[in-house]
């Protein structure tokens, strides 16, 4: 945040640039057929892939959740044995979270936008970024392999010494893990030196956009956490094959290590993926008020303090596993206060609807929801971090509940309101608002009936992970299931007008929700270089105050393809002429 | 509050689920207030700020530090509460009386068993004084399970290689539901005890009798008993479903394969090597999970348990 006045100023010539509307030539059509695609080094490309990839692992994991939710209409046996049951529910939670939560919002939306919030040309190591992507495509591999060659039944944690005494394909699995890692790994270190190097000149750390911050932060956490969950699998299947004793006590080992080290990984990975989620709320609940974004600070240095505390917090899954009474105080005592600059960020978000102007297009309706139902998500995880509390809910439905809530409620709302959000960007064409806000409601409710209930049966006592239960619980267990199909149509329709919209959308222009944000300064879809000039910012990302045209100044750019970009704090001066 | 309570949580019988209780209340009902703010706000904003035109003009509100100390202060000062509240109850829940009753609690894959101090045995139905703080010394032969009764709002880990423990006090006489909450495996969900709480001249009583009333019965009756008291059926079916193990029904007298591929014919010496040394011949098809019940049944009631198979045609 250096002030000009420090810095030597160079005087630069920028002109305005506006955006080309319904281009002819754009990245879908500029390199043509699969080899091209599969051999891409362009991060949309590249994003499109992983959402492509994304989709198809949240349509596994959703139907075998409808597979749990349907075994478990009754108290006994429905249609699975307690063996194929076990499996269902440790796929759902392993696909869901490291297949599709994961890489949702950082890889696939992430390597989408992040170069365009920049105004960058691509990512700063645009090879690496196909290799990441590769990497998840094999680890997706040996995932689906360990499911085919005798299934997995550990639940998603691989809780020692269960998994090191189990039958079926542990080892195939958590080497996929193992392996999918990396692909995090280097697409967090891509991110984060991009930010750092590929900055458009003006765009100074105070001009961020919020969303580059949440990626920011996710990277952070991403390329220091994933190591730790990368060793202690590695440590697990030595165990398993070559009968080296480390957490099995009948070989010598200690189960609750390998608990210290899985949730040392596996706490701040769920802020690897709410974090993101925040970035796009900020980016969206600002467009659709059109106003500028209430504590820009706050926000961008609570994601940080998230990052940074989140990884001080992983004892809080053990208060009840035989951890000193001393380390569950600490642990519960920063859980709580993580859980502040969560609540931050909720208030600033609605200060930014304060006197805003806003419209409730799809994407804010998700912001809405998302509101609503991350705010229940915070309140029941205060309820878990309460130790006395905890005592009684750990491993109940309750937590199951708390998850889903903050996860699906918070991330997956999110990432629909991103994807909505950027959908004309991506793909050049509008979706129908229509069936859009229609399926939005039918998930709210859907949601609210399948997870509201299981908060109850869980303070109720219902344990998690049961095939079989008590009667006492079942009218709660159908309440829930029945939510679970109304969702299920939800995505269902989801996926028809998305469908539709590629085939036959009505054509988007370069800038449908009137955003400041650099992203909506190129066409839709973006050229293959992103912009065909160098942009110049000299507003934060949130200005509304200010006229468009203040928000596509650039320098045209020489056509070696690579612009260079001038250091922090140039004088734009120049601009003023520029808009008379 | 009260009746919110009745509706979210399992009924209160021990001494300690009262102040558990009242933190569960008052986390609850602060949370809500502020949700029905923060979605009375979100409504209202949405009602009252809807676009009007394209060219709406909104005011440049970019921070305010008065309200976001606010926003931050209070809810601090309220988390700090919850704290300090929920670690007083904790160290409650850890720190048994000096003058608890022991009972050993062994877990084994799916199975919950209880050693009194007399020595007796039983799997599958702890008995406990009321009004005295009874301690649980736990600890598992297999994997982690965990040790969970609602009523009581406690809940420990049970391990492998070493002691953990809980405490309570029971307040009424009756039955409390005993649930495994860590997974470990196919039975998991079946790995169900009962706590039942004796007034304590009841209890005294039932521990002098425990164990002796079987005298009266036949064999095969008190097989019958033993397999369910024990925890047999819950992997072992009576009429021939198949459960975690081969089902008793019709088991006596047939040839068994084994996953070694050899056959075994199902008779006294191969039953009652089952149950001491469940490892040394796995039928085929099952997987080798079974515990050992050598030193929790003794040759009497083992002969008891073969007599009643031999009933199951």
């Amino acid at each position: 945040m250096a002030t000009t006045e420090e810095t030597p100023t160079r005087k630069v010539q920028v002109k305005r640039f506006k955006p080309e509307e319904y281009p002819e030539k754009h990245y879908l059509n500029q390199e043509k057929g699969l080899w091209a695609w599969l051999t891409t080094v362009d991060h949309k490309k590249i994003g499109l892939m992983y959402l492509m990839s994304v989709a198809f692992f949240f349509l596994v994991g959703g139907v075998l959740a409808l597979l749990l939710r349907t075994e478990l209409l009754t108290p006994a046996r429905n249609f699975m044995t307690a063996d194929v049951y076990n499996q269902v529910f440790t796929l759902h939670g392993a696909i869901m979270i490291f297949f599709f939560l994961i890489p949702s919002v950082p890889a696939a939306l992430g390597n989408f936008i992040l170069p365009l919030q920049l105004g960058a040309k691509d990512v700063a190591f645009p090879r690496l970024n196909l290799a990441s992507f590769y990497i998840y495509v094999i680890g997706a591999l040996f995932t689906l392999t360990a499911i085919f060659t005798g299934g997995i039944d550990t639940g998603w944690t691989f809780y020692t010494p269960y998994s090191s005494t189990t039958g079926g394909s542990v080892a195939m699995m958590t080497l996929g893990i193992f392996i999918l890692g990396f692909s995090s790994i280097l697409t967090g270190l891509n991110f984060i030196v991009t930010i750092h190097k590929l900055r458009s000149p003006g765009i100074t750390w105070n001009k961020l956009p919020l969303n580059l911050w949440g990626l920011y932060a996710t990277s952070l956490i991403q390329i220091l956490a994933t190591p730790v969950l990368a060793i202690t699998l590695l440590l697990l299947t030595m165990e398993r094959v070559l009968g080296i004793g480390i957490f099995d006590p009948a070989l010598g080992g200690d189960p609750v290590l390998y608990q210290h080290f899985f949730w040392f990984y596996s706490h701040p990975a769920v802020y690897i993926m709410i974090v993101p989620g925040f970035g796009i709320v900020s980016e969206i609940i600002s467009t659709f008020s059109k106003k500028v974004i209430f504590g820009y600070w706050a926000i961008a240095l609570s994601s940080l303090a998230i990052a940074f505390i989140g990884f001080l917090v992983w004892g809080h899954h053990m208060f009840t596993a035989g951890q000193s009474s001393l380390a569950a105080m600490v642990f519960s005592f920063l859980t709580f206060l993580v859980g502040i600059p969560t609540g931050i960020k909720i208030f600033n978000w609605l200060a930014t609807m304060y006197k805003g102007s806003i419209d409730l297009k799809t994407p804010m309706i998700y912001m809405l929801i998302f509101l609503f139902l991350f705010t229940i998500g915070g309140f029941t995880g205060i309820m878990l971090g309460a130790l006395s509390v905890d005592v009684h809910l750990h491993d109940t439905y309750y937590v199951v509940a708390h998850f889903h809530y903050v996860m699906m409620g918070g991330m997956v709302m999110a990432f629909l309101g991103g994807l909505h959000y950027w959908w004309p960007k991506m793909f050049g064409k509008m979706y129908n608002e229509f069936w859009a806000k229609i399926s939005a409601g039918i998930i709210f409710i859907g949601f609210n009936m399948t997870f509201l209930p299981q908060f109850i049966m869980g303070s109720q006592g219902m344990p998690r992970r049961y095939y079989n239960y008590i009667d006492q619980f079942q009218a709660f267990h159908q309440f829930s299931t029945i939510g679970a199909y109304v969702m299920g149509v939800g995505f269902v329709i989801i996926a028809a007008y998305l469908l539709h919209s590629l085939l036959r959308g009505e054509k988007a222009s370069s800038n449908p929700w009137g955003s400041r944000a650099l992203e909506w300064q190129t066409s839709s879809p973006p050229d293959l270089h992103n912009f065909k000039h160098t942009p110049v910012i000299i507003n934060g990302p949130y200005d509304y105050h200010k006229p468009m045209s203040e928000f596509q100044l650039g320098i045209a750019t020489s056509h070696n393809g690579h612009g260079h970009h001038e250091e922090e704090g140039m004088d734009v001066a120049e601009t003023e002429k520029e808009k008379a | 509050m009260n009746s919110l309570s009745d509706f979210m949580l399992p009924p209160a019988k021990s001494t300690l689920a009262g102040q558990t209780d009242a933190l569960f209340n008052f986390i609850n009902v602060t949370s809500l207030i502020f949700l029905v703010g923060i979605t009375v706000a979100i409504i209202y904003f949405s009602w009252k700020y809807k676009r009007k035109s394209e060219n709406d003009v909104t005011p440049v509100i970019t921070h305010n530090n008065k309200l976001e100390i606010t926003w931050s202060v209070i809810p601090l000062i309220l988390v700090i509460i919850v704290f300090g509240w929920g670690y007083t109850g904790y160290m409650n829940k850890v720190t048994p009386p000096d003058d608890s009753y022991e009972i050993r609690v062994v877990g084994k894959s799916w199975l919950w068993e209880f050693h009194y101090p007399t020595g007796y045995v039983s799997v599958g139905e702890l008995h406990v004084p009321e009004d005295r703080p009874v301690k649980l010394v736990m600890s598992s032969t297999d994997v982690i399970h965990s040790f969970y009764i609602p009523d009581f709002r406690v809940k420990k880990d049970v391990l492998p290689n070493r002691y953990t423990s809980l405490w309570f006090e029971a307040t009424d006489p009756g039955e409390s539901v005993v649930f495994c909450t860590e997974y470990c495996g196919n039975a998991h969900s079946n790995m169900m005890a009962t706590t039942i709480v004796h007034t304590q001249e009841d209890f005294e009583t039932w521990l002098e009798t425990a164990g002796s009333a079987d005298e009266n019965l036949t064999p095969a009756e008190l097989g019958e008993q033993l397999t369910t008291r024990n925890a047999c059926t819950t992997c072992h079916s009576v009429d021939g479903s198949v459960l975690q193990g081969p089902s008793f029904q019709g088991l006596f007298g047939s040839e068994a394969p084994l996953e070694s591929g050899e056959t075994v014919s199902v008779d006294e010496n191969y039953i009652r090597e089952s149950i001491l040394e469940p490892q040394a011949k796995i039928h085929e098809g099952f997987q080798p999970v079974m515990p050992s019940y050598a030193g929790t049944l003794d040759d009497n009631q083992i002969n008891a348990i073969i007599e009643y198979i031999k009933t199951l045609d």
